[in-house]
């Protein structure tokens, strides 16, 4: 049996633990409403963009586009997106775990993929490996601004459009509840569903100067746009698995704190028991 | 007075939303004057000023995005938007010159492209503050 000392190190430490454990999980949940705050002030343009370019992309036949077009895949992108910092519970494993599954699935050579990491966690697993990354981003702050990401988002937009790559896969987490956050890999590039929903608003547009033009200004926008919307979404996930992690590592500690001090109070009790016996057998020795 | 509702929306939330007699601003083939009643359009934007004329004009600096117009209801998207009291002079001033140094120094196309767009965007905020 660990002795007294030992087993009062152990409660000690662990107290400690779960101090900073609940901190963290407090500055989660504050960092968590604040990026739900930031997604929905970014809903308004996102929902915007989406009517605008639906209703032109769904008007005609001659709203053609080169990012509306199906091409040959000779080259996927994976853009994934995960946090800098570990303690996140499932959060960055699930979603590369996913990623590399794909990638083993569907590509036979480098050539055929490329990704592009947001996070610390995402460019460091894919460095490990050496498989190819053809840009990346780190130290993003908890509440990102456009203006942060909108180099990453255009210049991703480009090298489709320039035709490096052929297609753009997203992969995130996404968030539904604080508790719940779902993996999700979605196609971005091109923009082929676009064309086939058909429009819900009626209104037919002027375009000034032409529709062409408009698709070529308004389609990097949008995709630009849905990248950021994916940020916004796998940041909120982000904080909110960071806080189940550390919600349960707090409840973990308060378990191990109760069967230690259980633990504790025994061994104080034989010793005091062992004590008495001690002491009665040394009186009735002197009888 | 017939009023149009203006709405100007960036990803980093909305910045005015408000009720204007007429939107004048600078798309892409060339200056565009927006009254109450006009039939839907979606045209561009150039790196410009938005004038918003009323009871309390309004100035606005966008860099690119387009405007989307209603017959009661203008709404501009633009990647970023500020008000005169928004933005930061200084920020301004220094893109500005960096801009200007790197537009000096010869590059390839791709960033001497770059370099005249954020020249653009620097030039675009200093004159809405300073005309405000």
């Amino acid at each position: 049996m660990a002795s007294l000392r030992d087993i009062k190190t152990r409660i000690t430490s662990t107290q400690k633990t779960k101090q900073i454990t609940k901190a963290m999980h407090m500055v989660s949940a504050s960092k968590l409403s604040k990026a739900e705050d930031f997604a929905k002030a970014f809903d308004p343009y996102s929902n915007k963009i989406k009517e605008v370019v639906t209703s032109i992309a769904g008007s005609g036949q001659d709203a053609e586009h080169p990012m509306l077009q199906k091409r040959e895949v000779k080259k996927t992108a994976y853009f994934v997106i995960t946090s800098d910092r570990g303690l996140a519970g499932p959060f960055n494993s699930g979603i590369l775990r996913d990623v590399y599954r794909t990638i083993q699935e569907k590509h036979q050579s480098k050539d055929e993929y490329a990704v592009i990491a947001v996070g610390k966690m995402a460019s460091n697993f894919f460095k490990k490996r050496n498989m190819p990354i053809l840009n990346e981003i780190t130290g993003l702050s908890d509440q990102p601004n456009f203006a942060d990401i909108k180099d990453l988002t255009s210049e991703t937009v480009q090298l489709f459009i320039d035709g490096e790559i052929d297609e753009l896969i997203i992969c995130y987490n996404h968030f539904i509840s604080a508790i719940t956050q779902e993996v999700t890999s979605k196609k971005l590039l091109p923009l082929t569903e676009l064309a086939n929903e058909s429009s819900s608003s009626t209104s037919a547009y002027e375009y000034e100067p032409n529709q062409q033009e408009i698709l070529n200004v308004l389609l990097p926008q949008y995709a630009e746009s849905l990248i950021f919307g994916a940020l916004l979404d796998s940041k909120a996930s982000e904080h909110a698995s960071r806080m189940t992690a550390m919600k349960s590592a707090t409840d973990n500690a308060d378990d191990l704190i109760d069967d230690l001090s259980l633990q504790y109070n025994r061994a104080r009790q034989a010793a005091i028991t062992q004590e008495i016996t001690e002491i009665v057998g040394g009186a009735a020795a002197l009888e | 007075m017939n009023t149009l509702t203006v709405s100007v929306v960036t990803p980093d939330g909305p910045v005015l939303e408000n009720s204007f007699e007429m939107v004048s601003c600078k798309a892409e083939s060339g200056e565009l004057g927006i009254l109450p009643g006009h039939i839907p359009l979606v045209a561009p934007l150039s790196i410009s000023s938005v004038r918003l004329k009323g009871e309390n004009p309004q100035r606005i600096a966008v860099s690119g995005g387009f405007l989307e117009v209603r017959p009661d209801k203008v709404t501009i998207l633009a990647q970023s938007a500020e008000r005169p009291d928004d933005i930061d002079v200084k920020r301004a001033r220094a893109a500005k010159e960096r801009a200007e140094r790197r537009l000096q120094a010869k590059q390839d196309e791709i960033d001497f492209r770059r370099a005249e767009l954020a020249l653009k965007r620097a030039l675009n905020r200093i004159e809405v503050v300073e005309n405000r």
